[in-house]
């Protein structure tokens, strides 16, 4: 990959686009060109190929079934898991994120295999659907200011010892497990619950996955007026519902 | 055919005696038109109320993502041509809000009912409807309805046992799965601009493959059916091949869509065409719909978009740029509490047009806008959104709430 250009794919949007997580792309996709990066964006459909020499990997949130056929397919295609060991980033959300750890339960009730990037596995919960506003501290290690997002799962999302929690929620369900913690990442794979979507609600996330795919420690700012606004009143919102 | 043979037993008039008292105070309270609530005391008092008012009429149910509450009116107007009708108008389409309704029509022939798509199989169960038109199926409202392709295996379990003839969108892969367990269906070629909902098989997860305007799995073989009717342009095709123009009143591609089912809704009772569609011709506006207001002399044209499916169909009636463009989005409950549907929305549609946004979520509106790489004014209210405007004609575009909102405001 040269510095100034980017590829970034967008996984599987017939079944894994349910959420408004289209979004992500649309952001990441806009603030690279606002950086004047030359940027090719591939919608890959699950009837396609995955191509393995992308440098950002966008996965969304989906229903029950579709979900199980996006980890069928995507086990079947390999792609993602070459594309990974290529050193491309992966941004993952709600069932994507599922998908992309060790297993998880699918529409039958049953054990369904992930693609093992992140070392997560989830189950279903058995109480309530968690829904609604989320606020929460992103991994220091990340340097982002605090998380904001909406969730809506039932999922519960166990870390192994290499995946790292992506934050810690000050409200909201997040993994459901009940630490508090929220999403999972290594280096290069992320996996969160948050939609919103959550790279609009926190576009710094979306520059987070273009300086590691860039190898760079920053870049030219934006106008980000509207993303702060928008930002602030959520997490206000958040609060005061909480 | 119906007719009131039969009177209603003493307990369903006390039901529905103590229904309308309700409904008076809750007006009186200035709650609303009590609708609701009127129903509720009634089906308390009179659980199987519904259905015995049911049982005096040809009861027709219309269910649907968009396009529901139209329809239902373009129906009613076209059966007035055969009878006295009985509907439930404003849009009261849960059980309540239905049973309210039917008590109101001692002296109708027809029932012409919307439901909610939540309790279709549930009224198609209570009311033994002689017809169903099914019009799409898409997301809308994720934080709180079904699954949408679990809504249409509801459907298709409620249907299967039926004697309704079912009235369904043949373009609609979901819609053709939820129908086509009942053994009498007519097919409409109704068309559906969005998509996005039916890309995998409804039968087998397959991926659908979709050449123009036709669409089949190439794993089950689950495929559109042969429509007998169709929408072509501005044509109603009947089942004889007669092409009959189409002049609503009403706005956009999706009306016609609406025009089409409701003529082939008629036609299962015996109204030709043509006398349906000219009745359907003096539908103005439906709930405030598509009406053309005037305010701060301007005239504000108020659009109903309420999901994704909606917002397209919406974007291709407005009159072309520079017509300016008012967007008001809310997210309380009747919308749905998640805004992330506006992202699936595409609003580079409005590129050219002047753009003013307003309602509770402005500013997720204002990112989305932004992203999308338009020019926009984030406004107050709607009183400044139209100061932004030249004295002329505005589209003015809101979700639920967001509509209801404006409707009080610039007193509609």
């Amino acid at each position: 990959m040269s510095q100034n250009s980017l590829r970034l794919v967008w996984v599987y949007p017939d079944l894994l686009s349910t959420y408004g997580d289209q979004g992500n792309a649309l952001v990441v996709e806009r603030r690279a060109r606002q950086r004047r990066l030359n940027v090719s964006r591939v919608d890959v459909r699950s009837d396609q190929q995955i191509p393995t020499s992308g440098d950002i990997y966008l996965i969304g949130g989906g229903e029950d079934r579709p979900q199980r056929l996006a980890a069928e397919r995507l086990r079947r295609d390999g792609g993602l898991n070459r594309a990974v060991e290529n050193g491309a980033i992966v941004f993952s959300v709600c069932a994507g994120y599922q998908i992309l750890g060790h297993e998880f339960i699918n529409d039958l009730g049953q054990r369904e295999p992930g693609l093992g990037l992140l070392d997560v596995v989830s189950t279903r919960g058995e109480g309530e659907r968690c829904v609604g506003d989320v606020l929460g501290d992103i991994d220091e290690r990340l340097g982002l200011p605090p998380l904001t997002g909406f969730e809506n799962h039932q999922g519960v999302t166990h870390l192994g010892p290499t995946a790292r929690p992506f934050a810690r929620v000050r409200l909201g369900k997040g993994n459901g497990t009940g630490d508090g913690t929220e999403g999972a990442w290594n280096d290069t794979v992320f996996g969160t619950y948050m939609h919103g979507p959550v790279l609009a609600r926190n576009p710094q996330i979306a520059d987070l996955l273009l300086k590691l795919a860039l190898d760079v420690n920053a870049l030219p700012p934006v106008d980000d007026r509207w993303y702060e606004a928008l930002r602030n009143e959520r997490m206000a919102a958040a609060t005061q519902t909480a | 055919m119906a007719g009131n043979t039969e009177p209603l037993p003493p307990r369903a008039k006390l039901a529905v005696t103590a229904g309308r008292a309700a409904a008076a105070v809750s007006r009186v309270a200035g709650r609303g038109s009590g609708s609701v609530i009127g129903g509720k005391v009634s089906l308390r008092l009179d659980p199987d109320l519904l259905a015995r008012l049911a049982r005096h009429l040809d009861v027709i149910l219309v269910s649907a993502t968009n396009g529901k509450t139209t329809t239902t009116r373009l129906i009613a107007e076209a059966l007035r041509a055969s009878g006295p009708v009985v509907s439930n108008a404003l849009g009261a389409n849960m059980p309540a809000g239905i049973t309210s309704a039917l008590a109101g029509g001692s002296d109708a022939r027809y029932g012409v009912i919307e439901v909610d798509e939540k309790y279709l199989a549930g009224v198609a169960r209570d009311t033994t409807p002689k017809a169903i038109a099914l019009l799409n199926l898409s997301r809308d409202q994720l934080d709180r309805a079904a699954e949408t392709r679990m809504l249409a295996e509801k459907w298709r379990e409620g249907l299967a046992g039926s004697k309704a003839t079912v009235i369904a969108n043949a373009d609609d892969p979901l819609i053709v799965w939820a129908a086509s367990s009942s053994p009498n269906v007519v097919w409409v070629a109704a068309g559906q601009e969005w998509k996005d909902d039916a890309w995998s098989c409804p039968s087998c997860g397959g991926v659908l493959q979709r050449p123009g305007d036709d669409w089949g799995c190439a794993d089950c073989g689950f495929r559109r059916p042969r429509p007998t009717w169709a929408l072509n342009g501005d044509y109603v095709l009947d089942p004889q091949g007669s092409a009959w123009p189409i002049h609503l009143q009403l706005p956009g591609r999706a009306n016609k869509a609406n025009a089409a089912t409701s003529a082939a809704v008629a036609a299962t009772f015996g109204v030709p065409p043509q006398v349906a569609l000219e009745r359907m011709y003096a539908v103005q506006a439906v709930a405030g719909r598509y009406d053309v207001v005037t305010f701060m002399d301007r005239q504000l044209r108020l659009l109903l978009a309420k999901n994704p499916a909606g917002w397209l169909e919406t974007f291709s009636l407005i009159d072309p740029p520079p017509t300016p463009v008012i967007l008001s989005v809310n997210a309380r409950g009747a919308d749905g509490t998640d805004t992330s549907w506006l992202w699936d929305v595409d609003y580079t549609r409005l590129a050219g047009h002047p753009i003013m946004v307003i309602g509770d979520r402005k500013l997720d509106l204002a990112v989305r806008l932004e992203v999308a790489g338009l020019d926009f004014r984030v406004c107050e209210n709607a009183d400044e959104a139209v100061r932004m405007a030249p004295p002329g004609r505005i589209e003015v575009i809101a979700n639920y709430t967001a509509f209801q909102d404006l409707r009080r405001r610039v007193g509609n």
